[in-house]
This record gives structure tokens, C-alpha cells and sequence, in this order.
């Protein structure tokens, strides 16, 4: 009899947070309960995850390529297994080495002249007190982001190239061309200047959150208290986005190995394989075009194991400044 | 909230009474950087486009793309419609772009739903399930593998499923939809609305903006992509707009088609198709991102910007 009253009574209260928490949490429901209640957001996930399993877990399970000597008529169950021999060959492979040390030397060089870029146009951008302008402003500095990487480096291409805009001003007025687009020596340079293009003006708007987050009233008293606009920048502005800032530098460390790959297929052609060729062309290239597919996983493997322990290291040296990084601990 | 609109919005076009007076200097400095910028950004696709309109005599008297607008004509976009490799590749492009997001935006919406309601089974491990394959992947070759014996190779699927969930729009549609009132998902509970009701009727015309932005970038991602043709399709007949860019105005090549392989420059050693035929097939993979892109715009504010600061 009191459970019936208690039942009659108890609906007014249920709105209250604690009972519908306990209504929706794990507690006294076993699991094939909790099961038949959501099986609705389960059966929502579905379509996703069996996607992701057959691209992407799929093909993890395909890496096991790299210790067989893969042959496209016998298939990943008929091929044989030979343990490390592609590495080994990897190892002992100039050209590997080479596009090694190619990505190595772009990345770094996109990190010295292209990190800053954004964090200044940032500033610059929230410095404009006109809202009107500073909108329209970043409508046009979004938009390269946009744009494939066809589009992009065909734009480079006219403007820079030995047909181009440039060139073509520089022939008419006598004056030595300039082939940017097919010299290998400044082509880390030219590639950097095309990653600028496309996407320093969708980098700021990390920044952008970042800066319209810093409360107001912290400027207003260092007004107050006499610091100059330069003074508060260094003081406010700048540890305001200190986080972010580290929070994206870590993520460029730790994707050290993994400098786009659609530029330089893109543009191998035209500069050649000794400038333009990184880690992923390579396994490209000697993996599907050359059909040595074992190989090419190896180096794309080797790509793998190396960005995630470096992403670890950089996430280390964040947390030694003492932020987050990319995850806590 | 309400209350500060007001004086805030009469601050936003004045600065704060503690902010000094800029210099005259500074001021133009700034407003010179800003300039160059736009100009750097905005000049070549002005060119491009303008050039894609121009006769051959106003190129030949530009020497290449033209900067200033001369005699103007539709000749070059009436001679790559007649061309049946190009109007082919539009097809491709806009059928590849409208499946793809569609099916992107369903698969992404219904999961990210699913995945954003507190406490519900199993949500945890799914949502692990899916931000493992952010870091780690089997790379190029072995989806390659994967894709091809599935049959993806020579098949116009190979150019949507295998990319077609970006798990980090999932994540930030998830942070969207969890932020929904729980009192009005509760209301239509006691009402007798079930999930799919609540996702269709409630949760998804509160998150317009976030939609809209995610459409977007799904969209650019499948009208951009060249290089899942490069590889899966090997025949240019089923290629997409940009691999034709990339093939016959990038690489050089010459153009296959009437009309447009025998008045062209020279280029290294190959014919190529006339610079307006080259600038009209660019312009036109520019175009619908130039068209889209500004009623898009407005929501990046709301839409990205608590994606960038949750994601």
C-alpha cells in the first residue's frame, strides 16, 4: 500500500535534477536495459561507425601490409610474411632518406615563416574598431581556405609562373624573368608563400576566439593604471592567447612529418622529385603507382610511429611550460 | 545579456574611453597592411576570372591575364560547354558534391545526436571509436588497398564513402546538440516525442548555423578533392572538374576535345588549350564556392568559433 502512495506521489518531484538523473544514469539498470532505452542514439551512431570500421580501422589492419611482400593477384591473405625486410630496405634507401629530410626542412621552415602570420593578423584584425570593416576583411581573408589546392597553386601559377603575370611585366619592361614556380632551391619558400595564401587568414579565427575572450575589464585597468597600448598587448593580449598559441604549436610539432601532400604531388612535375618529394609523395609514389605496395605501407608506417611519438614529445614540452597542450597530464 | 546590447553596440563603432587616440601614422601603417592584404588575396582571382571573359586580342595585348577590363565575351565558356569532357566533369563534380554532403551531413548529424545526450549507452566507447582514427590511420596505401578491394577502383563511389565522416565535424555538431535546453528535450519526452521527432524538430532548427557551416565544409571537401580521382579513377572520361584542372591547365597537357588543342600558346614542348579556355575551366571550380560562400559567412562567427574554442 505505502509503495502505491509513494508511486502517486512522487511525479511532482521527479523534475527536479537529482531524480532525473537517476532516471537517465546507469544506477539499477542493467545494461541491456540501458541498451533497449537508447537503442535509438545507438542505432543513430551506426551508419558512422560502420563507416569508419571499413575506411578507417580497416585499413589499421591493412598496415600489416608493410611485413609482407604484397602481391595485388594473391592478396593481403595470400601474400607471404617477411617480417622487417622492407624496412630494412626502407633504411638503406637514399631517396627515402632524402624525402625524409625534405619534410623535415619544409616543415620547418613553414613553422618559422608562416606560424607567426596568423597571431599578427589576428591582432591587426582586432585592432579595427569598425565592425563593418574589420567584417568584410575577414570575409576576404576566409576565403582562400575554400579553394582546393588545384585552384591555389593554378593561381600561383599564373601570377608567378614562366607564363605568368610577373614574368610577363618583367618581359615587357626588359627585365630579367623570374621562373619561381619551377626552381627547386626556393620552392620550400614558394610552398610556404601558397600555405600562407590559403590559409593564414582561416588560422586567425582560433586566435580570434581566443582574443575576444579576454575579459575587457582587464584593459580597462591597465589603462588605469597607465600602460600604454604596447604595454598591454605584452601584458593582457599576449598571455591571453598563450594557451592557444602553444595549443597549435604543439600540433605543428607533432604533424612535423605530415606537411600536406596535395601541393607537392601538384607541383612535383614542374620543380622536380628532388625538391618536392615528402614522405607521403613517396609513398605514392614507389607504393601505388610503382606498385610496390609493401614498401610503400613500410614508409607510410614509419611516417606514423614517428609522428605519434613525436606528438608526445611536443605534449611533453607543453606540459613542462605549464599548460594543458593537447591533452591534460 | 539583453540589457548590454544596447551600449554595446553603440561601443563597438566607438572606442573606449580608456583606449588613447590612434596616431595618425599608426593609423595608416594599419591600414596599409590591411590593403595589401585584401589586394594579395583578391587580385589574382579578380584577374583570373576577368581573364575567362576577355577576348584574345585584349590577352594578347595584356601579354597574359588581363588586369584591366577590355573587350569582354562569353566565347570561351560557349566553347568548354561543347566540350564533352568539361560539361561531363561539371556533372561529375555537382553529383559527386550534392550526394556526398547529403550523405555526410545525415551520417554526421544522426551520429553526433546520438552521441550528444548525456549518459546514454555506450556513448563513451563510440565516441573513443571515433576520435582514435583522428590520430591513427593505416595511411595512403593500405586504404588504398582497402578502397580497391572493395571494388572502389574505377567506381564513382571510391570518391565519397571512404571520406565521407570527418569526425571532427561530428564533435563539434555534438558540442552544439548537447548544448540544447534539456528542459524543452524532457518537455517533448512528456509530450511523446521520440528521438527522432526531438533531433528533427527541436535540435536541428536551433543549430542552423552550425548546419550550415558544416555543409559547407563538406561541400568544399568533395567539389575540391582531385586527388581521390587521381587515384581511384584512371579513366578522365569519370574524372571531377579540379583533376581537369590539375591535368589539362596545371600539368600541361594537352586538351582533348574540338577546337581547343590547335590555336594554343606554347607551353614547354605541349600545345595547351588557349589561356581563356584555361581561365574559364578555373573559373568555373572557383564559382560556386564565390556564389555560396557569402551566405555562409555570416554564421562562422557563431558556427566555427565555438567549434574552434570547444573542438
Amino acid at each position: 500500500m505505502a509503495a502505491i502512495d509513494d508511486g502517486v506521489a512522487a511525479p511532482p518531484a521527479l523534475p527536479s535534477q537529482p531524480s532525473a538523473k537517476a532516471a537517465r544514469g546507469s544506477k539499477g539498470m542493467n545494461w541491456w536495459g540501458r541498451l533497449k532505452r537508447d537503442r535509438t542514439l545507438v542505432i543513430m551512431t551506426l551508419p558512422a561507425v560502420i563507416l569508419l570500421a571499413v575506411f578507417s580501422y580497416g585499413p589499421m589492419f591493412g598496415l600489416f601490409t608493410a611485413f609482407q611482400a604484397y602481391d595485388i593477384y594473391n592478396g593481403f591473405t595470400g601474400s607471404p610474411f617477411i617480417g622487417l625486410d622492407q624496412f630494412q630496405r626502407l633504411f638503406g634507401d637514399p631517396l627515402f632518406w632524402h624525402s625524409m629530410e625534405n619534410t623535415l626542412v619544409l616543415s620547418a621552415v613553414q613553422l618559422v615563416l608562416y606560424f607567426p602570420i596568423p597571431i599578427l593578423l589576428a591582432l591587426l584584425l582586432n585592432s579595427i574598431m569598425s565592425t563593418k570593416i574589420r567584417s568584410f576583411v575577414q570575409a576576404i581573408v576566409y576565403l582562400p581556405h575554400f579553394f582546393g589546392w588545384v585552384l591555389v597553386v593554378t593561381i600561383f601559377q599564373e601570377m608567378l609562373g614562366g607564363a605568368g603575370m610577373l614574368n610577363t611585366f618583367l618581359r615587357q619592361h626588359d627585365m630579367a624573368t623570374w621562373d619561381i614556380m619551377t626552381n627547386p632551391d626556393t620552392f620550400k619558400y614558394l610552398v610556404t608563400a601558397q600555405a600562407v595564401w590559403k590559409e593564414a587568414g582561416w588560422g586567425i579565427v582560433i586566435f580570434l576566439a581566443a582574443l575576444a575572450a579576454i575579459d575587457t575589464s582587464l584593459y580597462e585597468a591597465a589603462a588605469a593604471d597607465g600602460a600604454n597600448r604596447w604595454r598591454r598587448l605584452w601584458h593582457i593580449t599576449l598571455p591571453g592567447m598563450r594557451s592557444v598559441i602553444i595549443l597549435l604549436l604543439v600540433l605543428r610539432l607533432g604533424n612535423a612529418l605530415s606537411i600536406g601532400f596535395e601541393q607537392f604531388i601538384l607541383q612535383r612535375q614542374a620543380v622536380g622529385r628532388d625538391a618536392a618529394e615528402v614522405l607521403d609523395t613517396f609513398s605514392y609514389y614507389y607504393g601505388v603507382v610503382g606498385n610496390n605496395f609493401s614498401y610503400g605501407t613500410a614508409a607510410g608506417l614509419f611516417k606514423g610511429i614517428i609522428s605519434v611519438v613525436l606528438l608526445i614529445a611536443a605534449n611533453k614540452v607543453a606540459h613542462m611550460f605549464g599548460e594543458d597542450g593537447f591533452y591534460r597530464r | 545579456m539583453t540589457t548590454s546590447t544596447l551600449p554595446r553596440k553603440r561601443r563597438t563603432s566607438n572606442r573606449p574611453s580608456w583606449e588613447e587616440k590612434p596616431s595618425p601614422v599608426g593609423q595608416g601603417a594599419k591600414s596599409l597592411v590591411v590593403l595589401i592584404v585584401l589586394a594579395v588575396i583578391a587580385v589574382p582571382i579578380y584577374s583570373v576570372v576577368l581573364t575567362s571573359f576577355s577576348t584574345q586580342a585584349s590577352i594578347n595585348k595584356a601579354g597574359g591575364l588581363v588586369m584591366v577590363p577590355g573587350e569582354l565575351t562569353l566565347e570561351a565558356y560557349k566553347q568548354i560547354f561543347s566540350n564533352q569532357l568539361i560539361v561531363h566533369s561539371l556533372f561529375v563534380s555537382l553529383a559527386i558534391t550534392l550526394l556526398g554532403t547529403a550523405l555526410s551531413m545525415v551520417v554526421s548529424v544522426l551520429a553526433a545526436y546520438g552521441l550528444s545526450r548525456a549518459r546514454s549507452f555506450a556513448h563513451r566507447p563510440i565516441l573513443m571509436f571515433m576520435i582514435v582514427t583522428m590520430f591513427f590511420g593505416g595511411g595512403l596505401i593500405p586504404t588504398f588497398l582497402v578502397v580497391s578491394a572493395l571494388g572502389g577502383y574505377d567506381a564513382y563511389w571510391s570518391q565519397i564513402l571512404p571520406g565521407a565522416v570527418a569526425v571532427f565535424n561530428i564533435l563539434v555538431l555534438r558540442s552544439f546538440f548537447s548544448s540544447t535546453s534539456p528542459e524543452l528535450i524532457d518537455a517533448a519526452k512528456i509530450d511523446g516525442a521520440g528521438d527522432w521527432r526531438i533531433l528533427w524538430s527541436i535540435v536541428l532548427p536551433t543549430s542552423k548555423a552550425v548546419l550550415a557551416v558544416i555543409t559547407l565544409f563538406y561541400a568544399v571537401g568533395y567539389w575540391n578533392n582531385f586527388f581521390a580521382a587521381q587515384l581511384y579513377l584512371p579513366d578522365n572520361g569519370m574524372w571531377p572538374l579540379p583533376q581537369v584542372v590539375n591535368t589539362y591547365v596545371l600539368q600541361g597537357n594537352s586538351m582533348p576535345g574540338s577546337g581547343i588543342t590547335n590555336t594554343g600558346q606554347y607551353f614547354g614542348h605541349q600545345q595547351v588549350a588557349p589561356l581563356t579556355i584555361q581561365m574559364a575551366v578555373v573559373t568555373l571550380t572557383l564559382l560556386p564556392i564565390l556564389v555560396v560562400y557569402p551566405f555562409v559567412q555570416k554564421h562562422f562567427t557563431k558556427g566555427v568559433m565555438v567549434g574552434a574554442v570547444k573542438g
